[in-house]
């Protein structure tokens, strides 16, 4: 019977890890989740996820940001109230274009940043006060967990993991 | 070990033979006399006859660069007289036009010849002089450009190896031997330069006004009072003196970095690899520095009345992104031969990105420099615009699209920055947009609106492009492409991210 049963081997240096990982999936053993206390450069690679469309919501982000400044200054500067600087024309905005750069591009980075934090929150299901989904609080430190379902494979995987250089294999009921 | 294919060879050789047949072509039909300019002259305006309109811009633009070049106050007083000089766009070339006959601190220069040349065509010699000037100056204007801009490849690629010592890189060392086979473009590079800024000071030519007879001299016919404020700066001999420094400090370091990045292969310890990192931090204080005034002394000084306070800046990320360049090309170039097995896609997408965000850089810069001046609208500052924007602006304008929107939407792509054609593509946009703006930096203030990419300017690429590749893959045969003896060499080998 397939049980809620799961292994955390734990390690204690990434390079490790990253060796563990490239084990687990060759033996092809499902690995559900890592915990680490740091990014691990190409974890995600080595674990298979599919690659991140962070950067896609990004550009978009951008590009609204980049609207709203322009829209925003042309409304400011030029239709309500046109103001003579430096003996600029303020009639027109693609003549004062220049001076709106340094807007439009700040407020690219502002939309693009912070609206790209919001969604990386929002899709790790990450919000103040929430209580930690860490099995082992050694992984917030300087330990990293690998979670592996069981699938009547108990013995067997507890002695594969010990072969990976875990410091620690254990076997978890989870609910 | 690299053996430098003959096919290559001969294709440089070619390129050199082609590059000094049209280099020679450029010196031998450039206007001897001033009966040649006038004839032209002629026949130019038979031309433009009945479109006065069409004219008209021309001549001013001729006007504002001779009174430019000749004297600063009739300029000053001419352009601010004219402050509704707003938008540098378009109505710019009326200035000129309408503060010149209405000023008379220009007709009262001594040789305020623009100032009439602009008024009625009734005094033609003056102008016609002028123009032979420009002409005469096209040629040698010409190959400097080229000779500066690949000289200056070398130099960015050797900073770029310099940064890679002292940051004590783990990825690039796989690439030092690539580096350093560019590098060694700056010998010859540099020796070419600095016999051409030998024949500048010896008065072969005017691509430097500062540098002309009288022109500190007061009562003298050249005399200016901006260039004799700074002549005790800006004068021939402290000039040689400072380049020979320069590019002997520069040459140094790249000579004794080479020699023990090679010990260091057969050393039992690092201490050569110590050696070079030392080497290395003083050389990039002695490279910031230098770089900043040679690009005063090379390339803003011929613009002399104008200055730019972040010009070095804008310079170093010029030929920055261009050495980067010129690193991953050949990189790349290697890698399809079947060297380099060692540099994997991690790190041909490191070069990529570097070649993306040193783009950005050099716009952010190119922006800030623009928008400064274009915001104050000082007559002497903006002026330096105004030409680029009226008589250049296809190469100006051209310039941002190629060092910016081509390599931003190319390279943006995280995937893009793997494969070889579009970095071999995006890569060629970039150094052709570069040279474009080395050329917009040296020619409005040298042939002025006569300015045109033909056969001198494209022979004076083509042969210090043959003589670049001749040299950096002779170079690259001399030594085996890893420094296996390198401490971060295992890790540059396994990098993967």
């Amino acid at each position: 019977m397939s049980s809620n049963k799961v292994i955390h081997a734990i390690y204690n240096d990434d390079d490790v890890l990253m060796d563990a990982v490239h084990k687990t999936r060759a033996a092809h053993h499902h690995i559900e989740e890592v915990f680490t206390p740091f990014p691990v450069h190409g974890l995600d690679k080595a674990m298979g996820l599919a690659p991140t469309r962070l950067a896609i919501c990004a550009f978009i982000y951008g590009c609204i940001g980049l609207t709203v400044a322009t829209v925003m200054m042309n409304y400011i500067m030029i239709t309500d109230w046109p103001q003579d600087i430096g003996g600029k024309p303020s009639f027109s905005y693609i003549q004062n274009m220049p001076a709106f750069v340094p807007v439009m591009f700040e407020m690219t980075v502002f939309f693009a940043a912070h609206l790209m934090v919001i969604t990386f929150y929002m899709r790790s299901k990450l919000w103040p006060f929430k209580e930690a989904e860490n099995p082992d609080v050694r992984t917030t430190d300087d330990h990293f967990l690998m979670e592996v379902a069981v699938h009547d494979n108990e013995a067997e995987l507890v002695k594969f993991f010990e072969g990976t250089g875990a410091v620690e294999v254990k076997v978890i009921d989870k609910h | 070990m690299y053996t430098f294919s003959s096919k290559l060879k001969t294709f440089s050789f070619v390129l050199m033979i082609v590059g000094i047949l049209g280099i020679g072509y450029g010196f031998l039909t450039a206007p001897k006399d001033i009966q040649e300019v006038e004839a032209m002259l002629k026949a130019e305006e038979a031309e433009h006859h009945g479109g006065g309109h069409e004219a008209a811009p021309s001549h001013e633009a001729k006007a504002e660069t001779a009174t430019h070049e000749a004297h600063a106050e009739p300029v000053a007083t001419a352009t601010s007289s004219e402050t509704a000089v707003d938008s540098v766009a378009h109505d710019t070339t009326t200035t000129v036009a309408h503060a010149e006959p209405t000023t008379p601190a220009a007709h009262a220069e001594p040789a305020g010849h623009d100032a009439k040349a602009s008024a009625g065509h009734d005094d033609h010699k003056g102008h016609a002089e002028h123009v032979l000037h420009q002409l005469q100056n096209k040629p040698w204007a010409a190959l400097y450009v080229a000779c500066l801009f690949f000289m200056l490849i070398a130099l960015g690629a050797l900073a770029f190896y310099a940064i890679q010592q002292v940051a004590q890189a783990g990825w690039s060392p796989v690439l030092f031997r690539v580096m350093q086979g560019i590098t060694a473009y700056l010998l010859p590079g540099s020796i070419i330069f600095f016999i051409l800024l030998l024949l500048f000071g010896f008065h072969f030519n005017h691509l430097f006004v500062w540098m002309n007879d009288g022109v500190t001299e007061v009562g003298h016919e050249n005399y200016d009072a901006l260039i004799a404020g700074k002549s005790g700066y800006l004068n021939f001999p402290f000039w040689i003196v400072r380049a020979a420094i320069f590019i002997a400090g520069w040459n140094l370091y790249r000579h004794l970095s080479r020699k023990n990045c090679l010990a260091q292969d057969e050393a039992t310890d690092n201490s050569f690899y110590k050696k070079n990192f030392k080497m290395s931090a003083a050389f990039l204080v002695f490279f910031i520095v230098t770089e900043s005034i040679m690009s005063w002394d090379w390339i803003m000084s011929v613009d002399p009345h104008w200055f730019s306070t972040l010009f070095g800046w804008y310079v170093f990320a010029s030929f920055f992104v261009s050495g980067i360049t010129t690193i991953s090309m050949v990189t790349l170039y290697l890698k399809s031969k079947g060297y380099l097995e060692n540099v994997n896609s991690s790190h041909i997408h490191d070069l990529s990105k570097f070649m993306f965000g040193i783009s950005v850089f050099w716009t952010y810069l190119w922006f800030s420099q623009f928008m400064l001046i274009w915001y104050s609208n000082i007559p002497e500052e903006v002026t330096y615009f105004k030409t680029r924007i009226e008589d250049f602006n296809l190469p100006f304008f051209g310039a941002v699209a190629m060092n910016f929107v081509f390599p931003i939407l190319l390279l943006i792509n995280t995937d893009f920055k793997r494969i070889s054609w579009i970095i071999v593509m995006a890569g060629i946009i970039i150094l052709f947009g570069h040279y474009v703006d080395f050329f917009n930096m040296i020619m409005p203030a040298t042939v002025g609106d006569r300015w045109f990419i033909g056969i001198p300017e494209i022979s004076a690429i083509l042969f210090f492009l043959g003589l670049f590749i001749f040299v950096v893959f002779n170079a690259l045969t001399k030594a085996p492409l890893v420094p296996k003896r390198n401490p971060f060499i295992e890790e540059s080998k396994h990098f993967h991210y």
